[in-house]
């Protein structure tokens, strides 16, 4: 089965790293912000990557 | 999952969300701006910025500051001095008519602590920064507005979890990030709603709830009042009121000897709703990252100075305080706020397409049944 077919896995590993990187960066600087960055990050890029691209006609 | 419960929560989701949209569009909006209050004031011209001087000059008594901020607003008295991490030099003064003045109708500025000098801090007292954080807070309503947004803050979060729920039959024969591009608009938008929907839904359900418990400051705050503050200022139910105050040049020295190892965060002058009508209250904090965040009230007699009570902290207060960072995004560096801002524009378009496909549907409905009415 295709990785991309099970319906929560993927936004569930999604939405626990968002979790991690929220609360990271309340402990600490350094390594910590990076983590909350790619926590944040990888939702952020995730949402606006399909709104940039173009419907074919 | 049966049709019939999917349509049972598709119907929560639909008049959840439709009821707080306009709410949050308008949060989501106002809050943009907030994300970057501090970059923008700089922008505007209104942060104060001290005047340069030799780096060991000594600063004033905190009584002579106290002096030279009733001496700048004549007739006011001094509610709160507040520390800021960036700015050892000054100190923030908020100033009103009465001490138990209401905070909407206080004066806030800084002071030089070296020279006593008053400078100004517009955005902490009115202007566009002001104006929009009013409209985010509470839409100039008071406690009912911060009360109705708290309660559209719940029914966004009622959204979301139906969402999650309606998720899983909505997305059953589509891959993970599967956008039909090539099909109808609204089956484009369905997804697209779908796909940001699921991907934001953490970040979402955290600035939201979050912002319902701050949304409950002032019941939170009034409620320490009532459960904390009460009993250890019983002693003094029956004192009489308070004629004169000990200068308060030594209370951050004394409330740091209380509590070693933590900072003063600020002093709520007698008879201000975070202090009693007999004390100084000093509010510390710790130095490590968390517990920056986490205050422990220091009440000192404002006649002996002496310390009357430690209070400890009722589990909300907590709540209250570790919730601003995590509502504002100002806790890790630019790219955070960056991405908080990217994240706030994808819950507008998501609360965007979320009436779009209501109307849709909506209006496919209303020509379903017209067609079946011309039929019969």
């Amino acid at each position: 089965m295709n990785w991309r077919q099970s319906t929560f896995a993927l936004p569930l590993v999604i939405g626990l790293l968002c979790a991690v990187g929220l609360f990271s960066a309340l402990l600490g600087d350094g390594w910590w912000d990076a983590l909350a960055w790619l926590g944040l990050g990888v939702p952020a890029v995730l949402g606006t990557w399909p709104l940039l691209r173009r419907p074919r006609q | 999952m049966h049709s019939r419960t999917i349509r049972r929560w598709s119907q929560v989701h639909t008049w959840t969300s439709l009821i707080c949209t306009l709410f949050l569009l308008m949060l989501a909006l106002t809050g943009l701006p907030l994300i970057f209050h501090h970059e923008l004031e700089h922008l505007l011209g209104e942060a104060p910025e001290l005047r340069e001087m030799a780096p060991d000059t000594p600063h004033l008594g905190l009584q002579q500051l106290v002096e030279a901020a009733e001496r700048h607003r004549p007739g006011e008295v001094v509610q709160y001095f507040g520390y800021e991490k960036d700015e050892p030099n000054g100190v923030v003064a908020i100033t009103a008519a009465t001490a138990g003045t209401e905070p909407n109708s206080s004066h806030t500025f800084m002071l030089d602590a070296r020279t006593g000098e008053a400078l100004a801090m517009p955005a902490a007292n009115g202007g566009i920064l002001m104006f929009i954080l009013r409209l985010h807070v509470d839409m100039f309503a008071g406690l009912p507005g911060k009360l109705l947004l708290a309660f559209m803050g719940l029914l966004f979060a009622v959204a979301i979890v139906s969402g999650v729920v309606l998720y899983s039959p909505f997305m059953r024969r589509l891959k993970f990030a599967e956008v039909r591009q090539q099909r109808s608009n609204r089956a484009r938008w369905l997804d697209l709603h779908n796909l940001i929907g699921i991907v934001t839904l953490t970040w979402a359900l955290v600035v939201g709830v979050t912002g319902v418990v701050s949304a409950c400051a002032d019941l939170l705050i009034s409620a320490w009042r009532q459960d904390a503050l009460t009993a250890l200022v019983e002693p003094y139910r029956n004192a009489p009121p308070l004629t004169e105050r000990a200068p308060v040049d030594n209370v951050l020295n004394i409330a740091s000897a209380a509590l070693p190892g933590m900072q003063a965060d600020f002093i709520a002058f007698p008879g201000t709703r975070f202090s009693s009508e007999h004390h100084y209250t000093v509010f510390m904090v710790g130095s490590s990252h968390l517990t920056a965040h986490l205050w422990t009230p220091v009440l000192i007699d404002a006649r002996t100075l002496e310390v009357t009570a430690i209070a400890q902290r009722p589990w909300y207060m907590d709540a209250l305080a570790m919730s601003q960072p995590l509502h504002f995004g100002d806790y890790g560096g630019r790219p955070m706020q960056v991405l908080w801002a990217v994240l706030d524009v994808l819950t507008i378009i998501v609360l965007g397409s979320g009436l779009y496909l209501w109307w849709v549907r909506q209006r496919r409905g209303d020509k379903q049944r017209s067609g079946q009415e011309a039929k019969a």
